[in-house]
């Protein structure tokens, strides 16, 4: 098999790619390798699904002809084993071998379990990542069991959310003192405890699993807990051996330049959460993990691969989410002047350094048009050119200077 | 002082059913009369400050407005009436006098209304103006009494300045000041599109302005405000106004929270300071002295220009426009008392001066019996309220209208008569920039082309059925004209004769 | 293509827009009814007022939407021009009103985020344009690229 474009990967990066690679060129051959055996659907969506507000079909990514009008063959529920960077080869698990002529890699990330004594003794013991995921949780659940979930991150606690619908009685767990470290501070993490554990969730924090004897957990406390389910979201890896095969440079993950090619190597990319990105609201390069910007990367690898230039340079956190009916939207760094907001759970809180924002994280009633403190972020604002004091009360293009305002308002711009 | 407490003039009537608490009236209300009571959860009203300007019933979305008077009333007495009263509590309190905005309301008899149109039957047939030609366009100045030619045939008269009118009806003179900058630039626009004029009033011309010069009468009154060379020479006419309808013998007084920036440029005088414009022109004290000024302006614009003199309508008023007719003025534009006017004492508005019709028709009478009405066109202002009105007019010897009350019906006025406390709901009446801005040119000057529009195809209609088709031969017909409930005198003074005679 | 604009030397601030949006996308014929009942639509166009001054801002319909390609669930796209939410498919995460730089994606009851999707579906004339008092917003081509 031979194709001009091959991607490895099925989701936001793979699309991003291949819309960026039709932009410029129609016709090349493009297919795409992943080892899951399902149309492009959204990873972040499981958790819906488990919970019943999306359907399996209503959950898929792009629309259903999608690889028929883009041209794309698919090679699904076949593993790329590894890259042979001198003969632009792909080693397929089942010993087929696919030529490329531009290689992306967009193999995201698998879910890193830490290892405690007794796992595989655990029966009903699921990550939550993937689709096959939610159709194991779905057949093993029933009404009133006991979860136990260890991480009390994003994905632990969309998984609890999504259980609540089966009335499961649920414990999360965390080494970390606090929940949802990646995306919210002390203060606010405490209100969103406090929302959640309004719904039944129990927390216990400081506390990691000692050991597992069948389903019952032994606690660095001494606790000893009963479940009926266990659900590991401590932490993700990225997918970097395929990189590492063909010989690209990787660190904390797979090392790209603006363009998203792999330093090391010739003809091949990388986009995605298995890539490190330089977070231009704290200068330092690490994996930004969000779907956002996977597709962004994807996007730019798919225009470079296609021969245009293109460069992806505007990287940094951000996540919108809600649990439990409680919104939250945040964005870059907690670091510098801090402009707060505290009304029960409608926050907010802005901060700001070398007069740009560099971050902010806004709760509940607060979160209406984040966007324009987003891309004070994205566009790397001057504050001084705009009215911050009036930002701060309300996101607002009124703060703006007039022409700046009417180049948005008359010309209906490009964002 | 409980003697001090106004009962409202007006209730606020909200259907609740249908109020959304959208707030919009709240927001639309410059008067501060509706606002939300978040403790009831609804919205409430101010009666008392409201003017029944009709913009909120206007504007609700869901028709849950109505503004009706107050049944609140002191004891009925058809002399001492309410309003009265009131007037006498507030002098107490104040020792101020009373000021109005617009026409006088008082009952007086409108002559209009007592007169009937002819139309043609059988004989000299009517004309239907869809299929034949229909001359609307006037031209206003001196008209020759002899025409010379020369060997070849050619005019060897030379002509007077003149304006000329695709249609019979101007707009009469507002200053920049007393209306706002939007509705200035509505007037000027509409006038352009037209083929009539707009005038300045007293306020000079604002900057932006001048391109509409063609279009466009400058004004001199007796405070000579934003008058220079550039300006007399950037209108098509000018005007020398010794008086207004509204109060005659009186100045006016433009108070200095309306002079902004803008509006002080203009005007050339120093910002926040009031404008007073005297009683007399200092300079005025004679035919004799008009004549000197009408020639200073002739010379100003090198006789290339009309000169029109603005009087009010009072008692002996055909005398005066027969001096005026023999100062060298070229029109003569004469204001009847039902006239509007943006401020103006209310006891001087409501008393003095003479109905537009008595005036206009001993004015043409009189010039004609001194032949002299060559010398001079008429143009009548002071309630021309709408096509017919026009007409009447015409027909008892004027050669065009100004028309200014219908215009600013057009662009919104609801003729709540509160122009003089600079709080126009409509963005009219008022320098206050949130309130201009509810004043679109772009909406207003299109709403004022089409209610002249309208008009003049009423004018042609009305002309048809009388079996003409110039207006330059309905002008002085008093034939069409046939008086209705009018006594012997009201009839020898109009010129006309009872209906059925 | 023809794109909602506000002109904000006219707009008066007077949030009749926000309410005839919110009417025309709701479920209630009746206008006053449809607030009455709470069977209104959240506005999908926003007045702001500040410094002395008012405009409406609603959905600018991008050339290169970040609502869209930061929509985490392919329920962003962009149809004819007008760039549409697939309320079928969208979660309610909120990354469009996260992503959208000029706040013109609304938080709609907690389970699907709105736009302004330039009346499409209510017959094709913008209730926004055609409410407002003072012809401050408009619906025009103007002829930049699409």
């Amino acid at each position: 098999m031979k194709f001009e474009y091959v991607i490895v990967g099925n989701s936001a990066a793979a699309a991003g790619c291949i819309e960026g690679i039709r932009e410029y060129d129609k016709k090349g051959s493009i297919a795409v390798i992943s080892d899951e055996k399902y149309h492009i659907y959204s990873r972040p969506l499981i958790s819906y699904l488990l919970k019943g507000d999306v359907s399996e079909s209503r959950m898929q990514y792009r629309p259903a002809d999608f690889y028929k009008v883009n041209g794309v063959e698919t090679l699904l529920g076949k593993r790329a084993v590894s890259v042979d960077s001198k003969t632009k080869q792909v080693a397929l698990e089942s010993g087929e071998k696919v030529e490329y002529g531009k290689l992306l890699l967009a193999t995201g990330s698998k879910p890193f379990v830490p290892p405690m004594d007794g796992l595989d003794s655990v029966k009903n013991r699921f990550s939550f990542m993937k689709l096959d995921d939610v159709k194991g949780i779905e057949k093993a659940v029933k009404k009133g069991a006991k979860v136990l979930i260890i991480g009390a991150g994003l994905i632990g606690l969309k998984a609890a959310e999504a259980l609540e619908h089966y009335g499961c009685e649920m414990t999360v767990i965390d080494l970390a003192d606090r929940i949802l470290p990646s995306i919210l501070d002390k203060q606010t993490s405490e209100i969103m405890q406090k929302h959640i554990e309004a719904h039944g969730v129990k927390f216990l924090l400081n506390t990691s699993a000692k050991s597992f004897n069948k389903n019952t957990a032994t606690l660095t406390n001494g606790e000893e807990l009963q479940f009926d389910i266990l659900i590991t979201a401590v932490g993700v890896r990225p997918n970097t051996e395929l990189a590492e095969s063909a010989g690209g440079k990787v660190e904390k993950g797979i090392l790209t330049d603006k363009k998203q090619a792999v330093k090391g190597v010739k003809n091949i990319w990388a986009a995605g959460d298995c890539t490190v990105s330089e977070d231009i609201t704290t200068g330092t390069s690490h994996i930004i993990a969000i779907m956002p910007n996977a597709y962004a990367q994807g996007l730019v690898a798919g225009h470079n691969m296609a021969g245009a230039a293109d460069k992806f340079e505007q990287a940094f956190p951000m996540n919108a989410i809600g649990f439990f009916g409680l919104h939250i939207i945040t964005a870059g760094a907690y670091t510098g002047d801090c402009y707060e907001e505290i009304d029960g759970e409608n926050v907010k809180k802005l901060f700001s350094c070398n007069n740009k924002l560099c971050g902010f994280i806004l709760m509940g009633e607060k979160i209406a048009r984040a966007g324009i403190y987003t891309a004070l972020i994205r566009e790397q604002t001057d504050l001084s050119t705009v009215d911050y004091e009036l930002l701060c009360k309300a996101p607002q293009l009124a703060a703006f200077a007039k022409e700046k305002r009417q180049e948005i308002l008359a010309k209906g711009g490009a964002a | 002082m409980p003697v001090n407490y106004f009962p409202a003039e007006f209730e606020v009537i909200r259907n609740y059913d249908k109020c959304i608490s959208c707030r919009a009236c709240e927001r639309q209300c410059a008067n501060e009369v509706h606002y939300y009571d978040s403790d009831f959860g609804k919205m409430l009203a101010h009666e008392n400050r409201c003017v029944d300007c009709q913009r909120c019933v206007c504007i609700c979305p869901t028709g849950a407005l109505k503004i009706r008077p107050n049944e609140n009333s002191f004891r009925k007495s058809a002399n001492y009436t309410q309003p009265l009263m009131t007037e006498a509590y507030r002098q107490a309190g104040t020792g101020s006098v009373l000021l109005s905005s617009m026409g006088t309301p008082k009952d007086y008899p409108v002559y209009w209304d007592k007169i009937l149109l002819n139309a043609s039957q059988v004989t000299n047939p009517p004309i239907d103006p869809l299929r034949e030609p229909m001359e609307t366009r006037v031209f206003l100045g001196k008209k020759p009494t002899k025409m010379k030619f020369d060997k070849n045939g050619e005019l060897d008269t030379t002509l007077e300045p003149s304006l000329t009118l695709n249609v019979p009806i101007m707009f009469s003179a507002m200053s920049y000041g007393s209306i706002s900058k939007n509705a200035h630039e509505s007037l000027a626009r509409a006038a352009e599109e037209l083929g009539t004029f707009y005038n300045t009033g007293e306020g000079g011309l604002h900057k932006d302005f001048y391109k509409y010069g063609a279009n466009t009468i400058v004004q001199v009154a007796s405070g000579r405000f934003g008058v220079h060379k550039d300006y007399l020479n950037a209108g098509a006419a000018i005007e020398i106004k010794m008086g207004q309808g509204a109060k005659p013998g009186i100045g006016g007084h433009l108070p200095g929270e309306k002079i902004k920036e803008d509006v002080a440029h203009t005007r050339m005088i120093p910002r926040g300071t009031d404008a007073i414009s005297p009683a007399p022109h200092h300079d005025i004290y004679s035919i004799e002295d008009l004549r000197q000024l009408i020639f200073s302006v002739k010379e100003a614009t090198e006789y290339k220009k009309p000169v029109i003199v603005k009087i009010a309508a009072v008692h002996n008023v055909a005398a005066i426009a027969s001096g005026v007719a023999r100062s060298g003025a070229d029109i003569i534009a004469i204001d009847g008392f039902r006239g509007g006017t943006g401020a103006a004492p209310t006891r001087i508005r409501d008393n003095v001066g003479i109905p537009i019709e008595l005036a206009l028709a001993a004015v043409d009478g009189r010039l004609r019996h001194e032949g002299i009405r060559n010398e001079v066109s008429i143009v009548a202002a002071g309630s021309i309220r709408c096509s017919s009105d026009a007409v009447k007019a015409i027909a008892l010897g004027a050669d065009a209208v100004y028309i200014a009350t219908p215009a600013l019906l057009s662009m919104g006025c609801h003729l709540c008569r509160s122009c003089h406390t600079g709080k126009c709901n409509w963005g009219i009446a008022t320098q206050n920039p949130e309130l201009v801005k509810r004043l679109n040119p772009d909406i207003a000057y299109k709403r004022l082309v089409n209610l002249v529009t309208a008009w003049n195809h009423e004018i042609q209609e009305i002309m048809g059925g009388m079996g003409i088709n110039s207006i330059e031969a309905l002008r002085g017909n008093r034939l069409m004209l046939r008086g209705i409930g009018l006594n012997e005198k009201e009839l020898q003074i109009l010129g006309i004769l009872h209906a059925g005679e | 293509m023809k794109k909602v604009y506000v002109n904000e030397e006219r707009c008066l601030g007077c949030h009749l827009c926000e309410y005839y949006c919110a009417f025309a996308n709701g479920s209630e014929p009746e206008f006053y009814k449809a607030f009455r009942l709470g069977r209104n639509a959240v506005p999908r166009i926003k007045v702001e007022d500040g410094n002395g001054i008012n405009f409406a801002v609603q959905c600018r319909h991008c050339d290169d939407p970040q609502c869209m390609k930061n929509c985490i669930a392919g329920a962003i796209s962009k149809v004819d021009g007008v760039v549409k939410i697939d309320r079928d498919k969208c979660v309610g995460c909120y990354t469009c009103v996260l992503s959208c730089p000029y706040g013109c994606v609304v938080a709609d009851g907690g389970h699907s985020a709105s736009k302004c999707e330039l009346c499409t579906a209510n017959g094709g004339t913008p209730q926004c344009v055609k409410g407002c008092i003072n012809g401050a917003i408009v619906f025009e081509e103007r002829g930049e690229t699409a």
